[in-house]
């Protein structure tokens, strides 16, 4: 009934990064991409604005300056050495793109065209810099297809639709992975000397969220099981400008192009939270902002969210105020036209969503819970590690927002998930070539399957008296509620033990569909009990952190803490409990300073 | 509100019989139909079975039709539909798998035989930069780089329907997408593959699919567009 593949190299993933490690591992090792959606389905196909690279095509600029940018908006907690390395490697990585036919849009010169986003600067004179490398506002659609078509083209290995549930290891090192087959239910064993996870991020664990409904960190799920640990997983970004209770992405394009937030009482309020970059001030902030706009009475009527404002006499009226120039040193004005050029798909969400046309009448927006910064730990190689030493797991790679490098720390920048997947994509892809080569295949244990038959066979077996709706209903509430935008020991604390208390209820779930074809009810459950272990290990590392850092705003502990704090949270799910340990953020050139914008 | 929602459901094999199932529910006016599906699974049959991800109109995934007409379940809202009657059946010409579930292989093979990737084999340029490009030359093949291979398209079309051989309106919009890029070098080889009978002569011009594609390309267009580079020889 088991079927066995052998291969050297096996991705779990088929999103930028997977398809990126495929690209490069397949040049010299027998590879194969599994994944339980058809790649071109992947999340990297919603990214909009763009991809960061200092290639400086409209104005001065540095890698080094993205590189700071990169560390300050991780509120100087993510690694140096890797970002910048990342940040380096992001000019010839958009090269690349271009080479293999990605459609940037264009300046006038024909050269890729680049646009402000937030956080990225010129590091002397502290305005916004042209860094986002875009295809209007389709960016990440643009090299998810880009990335395919180079994949048909060399022909890749594809097993599409195959859910990997188990990694499979002998004697501590990788010899496979076991994936469930969705059209036909069977059960496959997939041999490797390599295995690289570019399973995406796990935002589905919160209310109102842009993630996929894919979006269930199967990757980390599947490795905590196997005893290895998860870094950072406080540190989860709630992107400012979702679509009004949808949670649909509003890209930060829209104000790097011009928009503006705007409250109640019709103020610009970014004036007061960033005063010099103001409204492109770090994602982390301007969400803090307009939760407390909403919190002090002034979201829109009184409700729960703000205005996002990109009608052109709006626009031009606030660039005028603010003395924004063109790269010639002309006044910056924007019209109709250009706006419905720049962000096409922005104007139609709002259309479909919520009949409201963007140029004609301002977007209500609120924060969404947008990206995980933490992940599967991996050091620059994007090779896993497994303890605070950084001691490797021989043969598992980890790449994307799966993986935490760390080059985003507490909260990362806009277009940096792009360069991640990119850059580190490609980094594992080569490196677990080169130790494919180098090994042997492990041997099978006996009981390759076991584990994977035995959560299934929990989800099948439950005493059935729990809904698996209800209880994700209630983890997303315990989330949104009490591990969002702003934290208190209280709620935290209670979100543990209500986290430990679904964890439990879940086993009490029982799967209806015994249909072996396209079992989506057991796909589901099984997402469900992934978010479950995560969310726990999520609150009980953001209880035990006691500062604000980025993402992570504390109110009972509202500063950086650099002295007791500036370290990396590793955790272990132990049984109904999760162990923590701290390793130290790697500092190259940017001593932490005062973060402002 | 409430509505009558019909759902095909299929399970091939079994000796099973392909039919409806009938719910009557309350929803949101501003509702996605994807969300109605979700509201089924979640209260009534987990069992019924469709793709769905990114469940706002970029990943392509829940392509269905939606009272007979090919649509992304995520970008139909209720009220949009007009009625409360909502009948829901899986994409047409390809084979069911179950329930709204499709087999979407021979879509993708399609797509690969028109070499649906980036071809120059020219010296890069010397400083190791981008080809250049300019704005107009970028803008001429803009329309087609927005498809997502939903095959919302390709299964409302009338050829395809009756002749599964037909490359369909899908992998044509990917062919145009690389013979109207300016940098790239194999345009002459993809309008040899499409100058045939099951290639862009097949289409018979019925504009289904500009109507089904929820990305709004000029589906048409852009075959007619690949017709014409054919016939006379020329890119324009």
């Amino acid at each position: 009934m088991t079927k066995t593949h052998v291969f050297d190299v096996v991705i779990v993933g088929g999103g930028g990064a997977g398809l990126m490690a495929a690209l490069y591992a397949s040049q010299n090792v027998k590879t194969a991409v599994v994944s339980k959606l058809y790649p071109v389905r992947s999340h990297t196909g919603a990214a909009q604005g763009g991809i960061g690279a200092a290639l400086g095509n409209l104005e001065e600029d540095r890698w080094e300056w993205h590189a700071y940018d990169t560390v300050k908006g991780s509120d100087y907690l993510g690694d140096q050495d890797a970002i910048e390395f990342m940040c380096e490697q992001a000019v010839q990585a958009v090269y690349d793109l271009e080479h293999y036919g990605l459609p940037f849009s264009r300046t006038k010169d024909g050269r890729i065209a680049q646009r402000p986003f937030g956080g990225h600067t010129n590091n002397e004179t502290k305005k916004p810099v042209r860094r986002s490398c875009y295809a209007a506002d389709r960016t990440g659609h643009m090299i998810l297809q880009t990335l395919f078509q180079q994949c048909v083209k060399n022909e890749t290995t594809f097993f599409n639709e195959f859910h990997v549930m188990d990694l499979i290891m002998q004697d501590g090192k990788v010899a496979g992975v076991v994936a469930l087959e969705l059209a036909t239910g069977e059960i496959h064993i997939f041999r490797a000397k390599a295995v690289i996870f570019a399973t995406g991020g796990h935002g589905r664990m919160w209310e109102i969220t842009s993630n996929a409904y894919a979006y269930t960190g199967d990757g980390a799920a599947v490795v905590i099981r196997r005893g290895l640990p998860v870094e950072d997983m406080e540190f989860f970004q709630f992107h400012p400008t979702g679509i009004y209770k949808l949670g649909i992405l509003i890209t930060e394009a829209v104000r790097g192009e011009g928009g503006v937030l705007i409250n109640d009482k019709g103020e610009r309020f970014m004036e007061k939270y960033a005063p010099t970059i103001k409204d492109l001030a770090s994602r982390d902030v301007v969400s803090r902002a307009i939760y407390l706009e909403v919190k002090e009475g002034r979201g829109i009527n009184g409700s729960n969210f703000v205005y996002l404002d990109i009608r052109p006499d709006v626009v031009n009226s606030y660039a005028e105020k603010d003395g924004r120039t063109r790269p010639d040193g002309t006044p910056y004005r924007i019209t109709t036209k250009e706006i419905a050029d720049k962000i096409p798909d922005i104007s139609d969400f709002c259309q479909t969503y919520l009949g409201v046309d963007p140029v004609t009448a301002p977007m209500p927006v609120q924060p969404t819970a947008h990206y995980a910064m933490g992940g599967i730990p991996t050091n620059i190689d994007g090779a896993v590690i497994q303890d605070v030493n950084g001691t490797v797991v021989p043969g598992l790679y980890a790449a994307g927002e799966g993986a935490c490098v760390s080059v985003h720390g507490a909260n990362r920048l806009g277009t940096n998930s792009l360069v991640d997947l990119v850059v580190f994509g490609k980094q594992a892809g080569i490196k677990a070539a080169a130790y494919a080569k180098q090994s042997d295949l492990a041997e099978l244990p006996d009981d390759a399957e076991a584990f994977t038959h035995q959560q299934i066979q929990q989800l099948k077996t439950g005493s059935g008296k729990e809904k698996a709706a209800e209880i994700a209903q209630e983890m997303r509430a315990v989330m949104s509620d009490k591990v969002g935008v702003f934290r208190t020991e209280e709620g935290l604390r209670s979100a543990v033990e209500e986290l430990k208390v679904l964890r439990k209820r879940f086993l009490d779930v029982r799967i209806q569909d015994s249909t072996p074809q396209f079992n989506m009810e057991l796909l589901n459950t099984w997402e469900l009990g992934n978010l479950l272990d995560l969310a726990l290990i999520t609150a009980k590392s953001a209880l035990e952190r006691k500062e604000s850092r980025g993402a992570h705003a504390r109110e009972d502990f509202n500063k950086r803490d650099d002295k007791n704090w500036m370290k990396h949270t590793l955790a272990w799910l132990k049984e109904n409990d999760v162990e923590l340990a701290y390793k130290p953020v790697k500092v190259t050139r940017f001593e932490p300073q005062e973060r402002t914008y | 509100m409430e509505i009558k929602l019909k759902v095909f459901r299929y399970l091939p094999n079994n000796g099973n019989k392909p039919h409806y199932d009938t719910y009557i529910m309350q929803v949101n006016p501003t509702d996605r139909v994807l969300d109605v599906l979700e509201q089924v699974r979640a209260d009534s049959d987990p069992s019924l079975a469709y793709r769905r991800s990114c469940a706002h109109g970029v990943c392509g995934s829940d392509a269905m039709r939606i009272n007979g007409r090919n649509a992304l379940a995520c970008k139909v809202l209720v009220k949009d539909l007009g009625t409360n009657e909502i009948t829901v059946e899986p994409i047409l010409g390809l084979k069911v798998l179950r329930d709204l579930i499709v087999d979407m292989d021979p879509f993708f093979e399609h797509f690969k035989s028109v070499m649906p990737y980036f071809i120059n084999n020219e010296p890069l340029p010397s400083d190791g930069k981008e080809r250049l490009q300019s704005p107009e030359q970028r803008e001429r093949f803009d329309d087609t780089t927005k498809c997502i291979l939903c095959a919302a398209c390709t299964t409302s079309c009338p050829s395809f329907w009756a002749n599964e051989e037909y490359v369909g309106p899908a992998a044509i919009v990917n062919a145009h997408r690389f013979v109207y890029d300016s940098r790239d070098r194999a345009a002459a080889e993809r309008l040899q593959i499409l100058n045939d009978q099951m290639g862009v002569w097949r289409c018979r011009t019925v504009f289904n699919c500009t109507e089904a594609c929820p990305r709004d390309i000029q589906v048409t267009q852009a075959i007619a567009d690949v017709k014409k580079a054919i016939n006379s020889g020329k890119l324009e």
